[in-house]
């Protein structure tokens, strides 16, 4: 059912011995989301994923799954759930076939060699099948580890930045195949990632957590907001350009960053109109620089 | 779940290199036992058997099939536990150290089940081991020195038994060998449920065994109400059913600390399992 709440989140905390990995994340993903899991390296975002899984126990808060708690539903909930954690692992020593077949057997349903061979081709394997891990790339193994996901036809894929680690190449295959299993699937897809840029490419709401903590939750276009930019102008006399500014638009707050820098939170249509009084007003431009304000917030906690 | 998982280990055990290790080392060392009692068996026969002669004369070829199967299961019952240690205890900690634990564990198969399938796949191994050393130190030095009365010597003095009493003896010896050969391994499968790599219980398994050895052989009598509960005091059970008459009280006793510990380290295995935040 379309809108329904297939994960819900509430509060939850995991700390190991003195670091508290996740602090308080709270977020929903709804059925037939690609929902975006965004934040740093370090914010907590695998630590939260793996509690999803039930590889890690939480300290506090709650987790919901399909509307059922771990504690009394975990092999159903399991059943409905394909994952890769950080990077797909398998037995190197066995084929990628035999691999598919081993992890099929423990999936909770009868997938036959067929189905397997089909899912090898869905994600570009279908020669490899025969082939040992130990002579697979990177981006061969995340594409494996896809098919592993789909063995047996969850309603909910979780990727833990399945992107990383792979050539230019590599991240347009396994981007291309979570859209894929968005537009032909239909399957609700938890994407985490510390790349905004990838979020924004595949999914429509997204949460951003940071040092254990969830930020800000909500619809990509919403929080990705491209009406209004942060504008940094790069001038000769910071504040000269500012009181010239200040004049013509009275209820905008100029920021002076330094005595060449202004900042101001501007609507897209006017930067142009901004850029024409300064030059018409003898103030020399070097730069106009407009960035999202949520993107600029993102850059801000990356960079600390 | 249980059984697919199980069928599951099995195939990982058969397709790890290591595994066949233990057997190929095994089949080994019994050739070169069986290669060195063809050659000089007689003289090293003569030799232990001198003193005995100016009161006993032995008829028949002592140096037979059933005196090499047991030199051999006593000799190489020291060694196989290291040779089962390799392969059992890399089941848990080798899926954590290579991040496949952390994939099995999201599946809908419970960590108990998954805990005791691999207890069930590394029983399997160790019982191959088991019935491979039989076959080798029975089946083939029987054929190659024939049969014959068996004398063993033990702290009591010689005890001959017949030939035609002797199978059912090494039948049994060989189940209490199992026994206690599993119980190394579902101790290195339990230290392994505590581990990140694999060799850190391979490892452990063998410290163990020795310090409990060492323990066991000690003539120190703060040790001495230990010395019955260690596992390793009864690794030897086997020998007892080569005695006349079989001390089956004896025997029975050690096979129920034997089970007792294999499940008592199952028990902390799965406890420890399930409590376990999968970090790898």
């Amino acid at each position: 059912m379309e809108g329904e709440t297939i994960i819900k989140v509430e509060h939850l905390a995991k700390r190991f011995g003195t670091f508290e990995a996740v602090k308080d994340v709270s977020f929903s993903v709804n059925r037939g989301d690609v929902f975006g899991f965004l934040g740093p390296n370090g914010a907590g975002k695998s630590t939260t994923i793996r509690c999803l899984l039930s590889l890690i126990t939480p300290d506090a808060g709650s987790i919901e799954l399909f509307g059922k708690s771990f504690k009394t539903n975990r092999s159903a909930i399991l059943s409905n759930i394909g994952s890769i954690i950080e990077k797909p692992d398998f037995y190197k020593y066995l084929s990628a076939q035999k691999n598919l077949e081993i992890f099929a057997r423990v999936s909770g349903a009868d997938v036959s060699k067929k189905e397997i061979q089909e899912m090898l081709e869905f994600v570009g394997l279908g020669d490899r099948g025969k082939h040992k891990l130990g002579g697979f790339s990177h981006g061969m193994k995340q594409r494996l580890g896809i098919a592993q996901t789909l063995l047996h036809k969850p309603d909910l894929i979780i990727l833990d930045e399945p992107t990383t680690g792979l050539d230019p190449q590599g991240i347009v295959e396994i981007r291309n195949l979570i859209l894929r299993l968005k537009n032909e699937q239909h399957k609700t897809i938890l994407l985490s990632s510390h790349q905004l840029s990838e979020i924004e490419l595949i999914a429509n709401r997204m949460v951003i957590i940071n040092q254990g903590r969830s930020i800000v939750e909500g619809s990509v276009s919403d929080l990705l907001n491209t009406q209004e930019l942060l504008v940094r102008i790069e001038v000769d006399n910071a504040t000269a350009s500012a009181e010239l500014l200040q004049k013509a638009y009275p209820e905008t707050i100029f920021k002076i960053n330094s005595e060449s820098e202004l900042e101001v939170t501007f609507v897209k249509e006017l930067v142009p109109e901004l850029a024409r009084l300064l030059v018409n007003n003898n103030m020399n431009v070097h730069a106009i620089e407009p960035t999202r304000k949520l993107e600029d917030y993102f850059m801000k906690i990356i960079q600390a | 779940m249980l059984l697919k998982n199980t069928y599951n280990e099995f195939i990982k055990i058969l397709s790890k290199p290591r595994s066949y290790l233990g057997i190929g080392a095994l089949t080994l060392l019994v050739g070169i036992i069986i290669f060195a009692m063809k050659a000089d068996g007689r003289s090293i026969i003569s030799f232990v058997t001198s003193s005995f002669e100016q009161s006993l004369t032995f008829n028949g070829d002592v140096l037979n099939g059933n005196l090499i199967a047991f030199i051999i299961l006593q000799m190489l019952i020291v060694h196989i536990p290291l040779l089962v240690a390799l392969v059992t205890g890399d089941l848990i900690s080798g899926e954590a150290a290579m991040g496949t634990i952390r994939m099995l564990a999201t599946k809908p198969i419970s960590r108990t089940n998954i805990v005791l399938s691999k207890f069930i796949a590394g029983a399997m191994y160790t019982l191959f081991l088991t019935l491979w050393l039989g076959f080798l130190a029975l089946f083939v030095s029987r054929q190659i020195f024939g049969t014959g009365d068996l004398i063993v010597l033990n702290s009591d003095g010689l005890v001959i038994l017949q030939d035609a009493d002797i199978l059912w003896r090494f039948g049994l010896g060989f189940c209490v060998a199992f026994l206690s050969l599993l119980t190394v391994s579902t101790l290195s499968i339990a230290l392994s449920a505590f581990a990140e790599n694999s060799i850190g219980p391979i490892v452990s398994t063998m410290a163990i065994i020795i310090l409990f050895t060492i323990i066991g052989s000690l003539d120190v009598t703060v040790f001495d109400n230990i010395k019955p509960y260690l596992f390793t005091t009864h690794m030897a059970s086997w020998r007892s059913f080569f005695e006349d008459p079989v001390p089956f009280s004896t025997i029975i006793k050690s096979i129920i600390i034997l089970v007792v510990h294999n499940i008592v380290l199952v028990g902390i295995a799965v406890y420890k399992f399930n409590k376990k935040d999968i970090k790898s």
